[in-house]
């Protein structure tokens, strides 16, 4: 840890101009990426107050707490906001932002108005589905499945639709940003096969994006065209169909799922790495793994599609596929525990993270694969199973991978280190919170309590006030952090430029860094996580 | 990167976060090269939902498609194409540093560009003459086929509007780049933005080239 001989540097990016101009005009990836830290932070907010509702009116079968329409709402609006606008974009716009350009030793990423424009797109698209909140919400689930979403349903789903079709520009264009920052920008000496995973699973992530969303965007567009022109794309009636949505909708949507889980695990290896201060075990699997799993979740989308009239042959061929993803997935898990193996393991805040996410990712993976099994995917489909399923992905996943990179990049984004104490607090408060919200929910679905309804037979109450209770104790884990980190941009001890002791570009420059980066373009003659050499700025 | 390259006195056209302008060009082309792939597969889901529907109404398809003009939608493949040419021949002139001929050939390109939507308005016109704009008023000569007919006119006007407005965009992007030939930004060193927008209009020129059999040449024409 650092000691007292700590000084901040005279000029830094946060120092380097005031005020809101400097701000919403800037171009440095830094402050663009606490922009979207502002951003993503009050969608999380406003997607965790509704799952909040959601909890508190499931306590009781009868869900006394908002009538049936209002709860359709909350649900689809909890996922929409949830998804879309923040796992989606939370690790690549936030730490991507922040990190790609330092880790290559680049000065900013290769487009930086493009940048600066990603942030305001992604907000446009947010006040558009915002409008579509607050003007009555939209009732249709986040699935937007037709032709309930295009016929039937009377709430607002041409503005949410346009919200999430602006805002996959954001996705593509923050992607495309960072493969040719990836290609182009690297600084000399820094060959693919020196870059820290993150890089990796950030240009495997960035790939999806821009392949992926193009095909959302195009598709939600035609839900929008079609409640407006009637265009029967996907009405019966007029002799279209609906599972073409469901088809083209899960050709994206089940990629994003990858967009949210595949950053996570960057952020884990580079935690692992540091928490046991050894190279990451198998460098290159876990790095072909990332574009593994990029291409193969490509190839699963049919999984989705079991019950809606897939014939059994597809469904076979999407069920070995799907059972494919498990193989890079393992490798990476594997990986990481083998490099914790006689390491020096750490108990800092960042490592229990990476620790949850090991064990919870694994718990959301395995019972990925009941899913991905066609018969036992008839039994559970559309019950609390799947819902327990995708939250182990996507909270115990992506959000733990997050918070742990917070965590252990915050001394470097803001020069200062937080309470130790009360984060392992709020960690061990969010992990037991997660299994609480969730674990039940396996039960609840394997029991038969489908998902989306606003109430259910009195049987499944004990389960149900269980995932309830752990939800309030979840909601405290996610409040605390928001504290102390802010707590300590004023009164945190400063961090030095390497408080963890680690390796990495990131860790050779001040903390917080300059607007440039680096005082002069480093030259790399080193692996990643070269924990054997002396460390470089480390203050012992 | 040596320390002198880092601290580059003044290249026009270079961005202070690039070391050379081959590295800038370099990104700024891959860039793009990136956003077509984007997209390719953006047009990618209406060709998808555009197979789907020809594969279960190929004859109301036919007959949709019979109705549209062939002798403009011809004339305006050929005005397309004429146009990926000037481009072609303005991004040539940018190599050489030729700024007037740059000039010239991308106002040619636009004006080729406004003949080919000028066309365009014309055939939207009819077609909302003969009610075959989808929606409440739509009405197709074989009853049997209007609903499926009716999609067929969906993806028509959406594929070639879609399309339509990529042009506009590239209305856009040519004006950009006729006021930095103006100003003197393009030379014969730093001349990939041109290269860039050229890259841009050939990519809508292919969509269209797509587009045309697409939607014109359905069913054999013969009768």
């Amino acid at each position: 840890m650092a000691t007292s001989t700590v000084l901040i540097p005279p000029r830094h990016y946060l120092n380097d101009g005031y005020g809101i101009k400097s701000w919403l005009l800037t171009r440095d990836h830094k402050r663009i990426a606490l922009l979207y830290l502002a951003s993503v932070t009050l969608f999380f907010f406003v997607g965790g107050a509704m799952a909040v509702l959601i909890r508190l009116d499931l306590a009781t079968p009868a869900g006394d707490l908002v009538t049936d329409e209002t709860y359709n709402k909350l649900f689809t609006m909890h996922g929409v906001m949830m998804v879309f606008f923040f796992l989606i974009p939370v690790i690549p716009s936030v730490l991507g932002n922040f990190l790609v350009p330092i880790m290559i030793g680049a000065k900013d990423l290769a487009f930086p108005k493009l940048n600066l424009f990603s942030w305001y797109i992604y907000v446009v698209g947010g006040l558009f589905t915002l409008y579509a909140l607050v003007t009555g919400g939209v009732d249709t689930g986040w699935t937007f499945y037709t032709p309930f979403s295009t016929v039937s349903s009377t709430t607002n789903v041409v503005p949410t639709a346009l919200g999430i079709f602006i805002t996959g520009f954001s996705s593509i264009l923050t992607g495309l940003n960072f493969i040719v920052t990836i290609h182009r920008m690297r600084a000399p000496g820094l060959t693919w096969f020196r870059m820290p995973l993150f890089l990796w699973s950030t240009y495997a992530t960035s790939l999806i994006n821009v392949l992926g969303t193009p095909v959302i965007a195009i598709t939600v567009l035609l839900v929008a065209a079609e409640r407006v022109f009637h265009f029967g794309f996907f009405d019966p009636r007029l002799g279209g169909d609906p599972v073409l949505f469901q088809h083209l909708f899960w050709f994206y949507s089940h990629p994003a799922v990858y967009i949210m889980v595949l950053p996570a695990m960057g952020v884990v290896s580079e935690l692992v790495a540091a928490g046991c201060r050894k190279p990451v075990f198998g460098y290159s699997f876990v790095a072909f793994a990332s574009l593994a799993i990029a291409v193969l979740g490509f190839l699963v989308w049919g999984h989705h599609m079991f019950v809606a009239g897939e014939s059994v042959y597809s469904a076979l061929i999407f069920s070995i596929l799907s059972f494919l993803v498990a193989i890079p997935s393992a490798v990476k898990v594997f990986n990481w525990t083998a490099t914790m193996y006689k390491g020096a393991v750490s108990w800092e805040t960042p490592m229990l993270y990476a620790y949850g996410f090991i064990g919870l990712f694994t718990i959301g993976g395995l019972t990925g694969l009941f899913l991905a099994a066609v018969g036992l995917d008839v039994h559970v489909t559309d019950t609390y199973f799947i819902v327990a399923h995708f939250h182990y992905i996507m909270v115990g996943g992506t959000i733990m991978g997050y918070l742990g990179g917070l965590h252990y990049w915050w001394p470097k984004i803001s020069g200062r280190l937080y309470n130790e104490g009360l984060a392992k607090l709020s960690a061990g408060i969010i992990f037991v919170g997660f299994n609480l919200t969730f674990f039940p929910q396996f039960v609840l679905g394997y029991l038969g309590m489908p998902r989306r309804y606003h109430a259910y037979p009195p049987d499944f109450q004990v389960l149900n006030v269980l995932s309830s209770a752990g939800a309030s104790i979840l909601g405290v884990g996610y409040l605390v952090p928001m504290v102390y980190l802010m707590w300590s941009l004023r009164y945190g001890r400063l961090a030095g430029s390497n408080p963890w002791g680690a390796v990495g570009l990131e860790w050779t420059t001040t903390s917080p860094p300059p607007t440039e980066n680096f005082a002069e373009t480093p030259i790399v003659t080193w692996d990643a996580y070269d924990y054997h050499a002396p460390v470089e700025g480390h203050v012992a | 990167m040596s320390p002198e390259a880092a601290h580059h006195p003044h290249v026009p056209g270079l961005a202070h976060h690039f070391d050379s302008l081959e590295q800038q060009t370099e990104a700024t082309t891959l860039g793009m090269w990136v956003f077509l792939v984007t997209e390719v597969l953006f047009f990618g889901g209406l060709f998808m939902v555009y197979t789907v529907y020809r594969t279960l109404y190929p004859e109301a398809f036919a007959a949709a498609s019979h109705t549209l003009d062939i002798t403009l939608g011809t004339i305006n493949t050929a005005v397309l194409i004429t146009s990926s040419l000037t481009m072609a021949l303005a991004v040539h002139a940018a190599q050489l540093g030729q700024r007037k001929l740059i000039m010239i050939f991308l106002i040619a390109t636009m004006a080729l560009g406004s003949v080919f939507l000028g066309i365009k308005g014309v055939e939207y016109y009819s077609k909302f003459v003969e009610h075959h704009v989808p929606g409440a008023s739509f009405h197709f000569e074989e009853p049997q086929l209007a609903a499926h007919a009716q999609i067929f006119f969906s993806l028509y006007f959406l594929m070639t509007g879609l399309h339509a407005l990529h042009m506009i965009i590239g209305f856009g992007i040519m004006l950009f780049m006729l006021g930095w030939t103006w100003k003197g930004t393009i030379t014969a060193e730093y001349y990939s933005p041109i290269e860039i927008a050229g890259l841009y209009w050939h990519f809508v020129d292919i969509v269209w080239i797509f587009l045309f059999p697409l939607l014109y040449l359905l069913g054999g024409r013969g009768h």
